[in-house]
């Protein structure tokens, strides 16, 4: 678990946000350009800090979706969670010019660069599939052609994220495999997946733990926890198995 | 303050929360899960927590011996980096005052260290006198696993990322090291009154 030292200080940086894109009826991205971006890996998040007019503050923690080779354009792909402080007024409430306080990039541990060679497995629960995101995008700007696969949990079909480009890129010459599993409706017709992710699952679409690939899992808590613990049993090596969770934190 | 963020109210102040809730944190009612890696399962026949580094002699205890230690119930407020802060958690456990009594060392620093390769670092002063416990039960119940079970270093009073989960051990040292997150960038003590996320902060 050796780590490269990265001591810098990070400083609050004005975003502008340039671009909304509306993912799922719960999920919006948000492109921000952030003068003086010092440039990102992908996998990191970035802090966002809101202030009211009385003065009051409040932080979240969003992934970055977008790869490090977009630059100074940041993109975060926020889920609203109608508990949450943060994330409704990012998803309903900012607009094209709005301005956004974030520092970053955070987080050195969960993430991909282009130059690996092993194989990549990635194992994303509903908006845990943010920064695997931009691990993918990474690998078609890099390009890199390492062999890669995505398994991907969702509610629905509705309410996969990045459906479109997801498809598009399985579907590039040399692109990933991408197998989604819908946990709660499928529309009639459907032939994939139909359930939790299970260890018979990961034994299926997934890479084989004699591949020795690089695994990357990101989602709620549960999911993470038992994703994990079935590519343990399968025989994949516990330090090759990188976790985030997306806990029910509020935000 | 020069920036307001357009339409943002956020949700209503409760001064309740105002002297027990450092700044930047929000509270929460359940407790989540931050790990870096798959949740770590020590048999509880092959554990031991170890006393290790600039020590006189080391000393090692077996989960039997470890739990035949004198232990303590305390009740804290936690605070996650993350933002999340829990009041009045209740935690059962050996302070580390126990585990340290006549170890003999110069050291001012200690490396906690824990199965799956995760280690923090503290200064010695933050991990005694009643400010650290080695714990195996939260909410009178033993510690799941997924929260750091059977056993996690206890130190409420720094972001809880310096609560090592699965710890097995505290390795002694001269001189400040970053741990695992403070390799990462994470703040080498990381005072939550302070705001001590990251360095520089």
């Amino acid at each position: 678990m050796a780590g490269t030292a990265v001591q810098r200080r990070l400083s609050w940086r004005l975003g502008e946000v340039v671009g909304l894109v509306e993912e799922t009826p719960r999920v919006r991205t948000l492109v921000v350009t952030v003068p003086g971006w010092p440039g990102h890996r992908a996998g990191q998040h970035v802090d966002v800090r809101l202030t009211a007019e009385d003065g009051y503050q409040t932080q979240h923690s969003y992934s970055i979706s977008s790869p490090p080779e977009d630059g100074q354009r940041v993109s975060l792909t926020v889920e609203r969670l109608d508990d949450g402080e943060v994330s409704p007024y990012l998803v309903d409430e900012v607009r094209v010019g709005d301005r956004l306080e974030l520092r970053g990039p955070i987080g050195g541990y969960f993430v991909w660069e282009a130059e690996t060679t092993d194989p990549l497995q990635l194992v994303a629960g509903g908006s845990g599939v943010c920064p695997l995101m931009a691990m993918l995008r990474h690998r078609a700007a890099a390009p890199s052609r390492v062999p890669t696969r995505l398994l991907y949990s969702s509610r629905s079909l509705e309410d996969l994220i990045y459906r479109a480009e997801l498809d598009g890129l399985a579907a590039a010459d040399g692109g990933p495999e991408v197998t989604y599993t819908l946990t709660r409706e499928r529309p009639p017709g459907w032939t994939g997946f139909a359930r939790r992710i299970d260890r018979q699952m990961l034994a299926e679409a997934a890479w084989p733990p004699e591949r020795r690939p690089l695994v990357f899992v990101c989602g709620p808590t549960s999911f993470v926890e038992s994703a994990a613990d079935h590519l343990v049993a399968l025989g994949h090596e516990a330090a090759r198995i990188k976790t985030e969770r997306f806990g029910p934190t509020g935000g | 303050m020069s920036f307001i963020s357009r339409g943002f109210r956020g949700r209503p102040r409760r001064s309740d929360e105002g002297d027990r809730l450092p700044p930047g944190q929000y509270l929460v009612s359940g407790f989540p899960v931050l790990s870096a890696g798959p949740t770590p399962r020590t048999p509880l026949g092959e554990w031991t927590f170890s006393i290790a580094g600039e020590v006189d002699r080391p000393r090692r205890w077996t989960w039997d011996e470890f739990r035949s230690l004198p232990t303590e119930t305390v009740t804290k407020d936690i605070h996650c980096v993350t933002k999340w802060s829990k009041f009045d958690t209740v935690w059962k456990g050996v302070s580390v005052d126990v585990l340290l009594d006549g170890v003999e060392t110069a050291a001012g620093y200690a490396m906690a260290f824990s199965d799956g390769g995760y280690t923090t670092n503290l200064p010695l002063e933050d991990v005694t006198g009643g400010k650290a416990w080695v714990a195996f039960e939260y909410d009178s119940q033993p510690l799941e696993p997924e929260h750091g079970g059977p056993a996690r270093l206890l130190v409420p009073h720094l972001y809880f990322w310096k609560s090592a989960k699965w710890v097995r051990g505290l390795r002694l040292m001269s001189e400040d090291a970053p741990g695992f997150w403070e390799m990462y960038g994470y703040h080498m003590y990381g005072d939550p009154w302070q705001e001590q996320r990251y360095s520089g902060d």
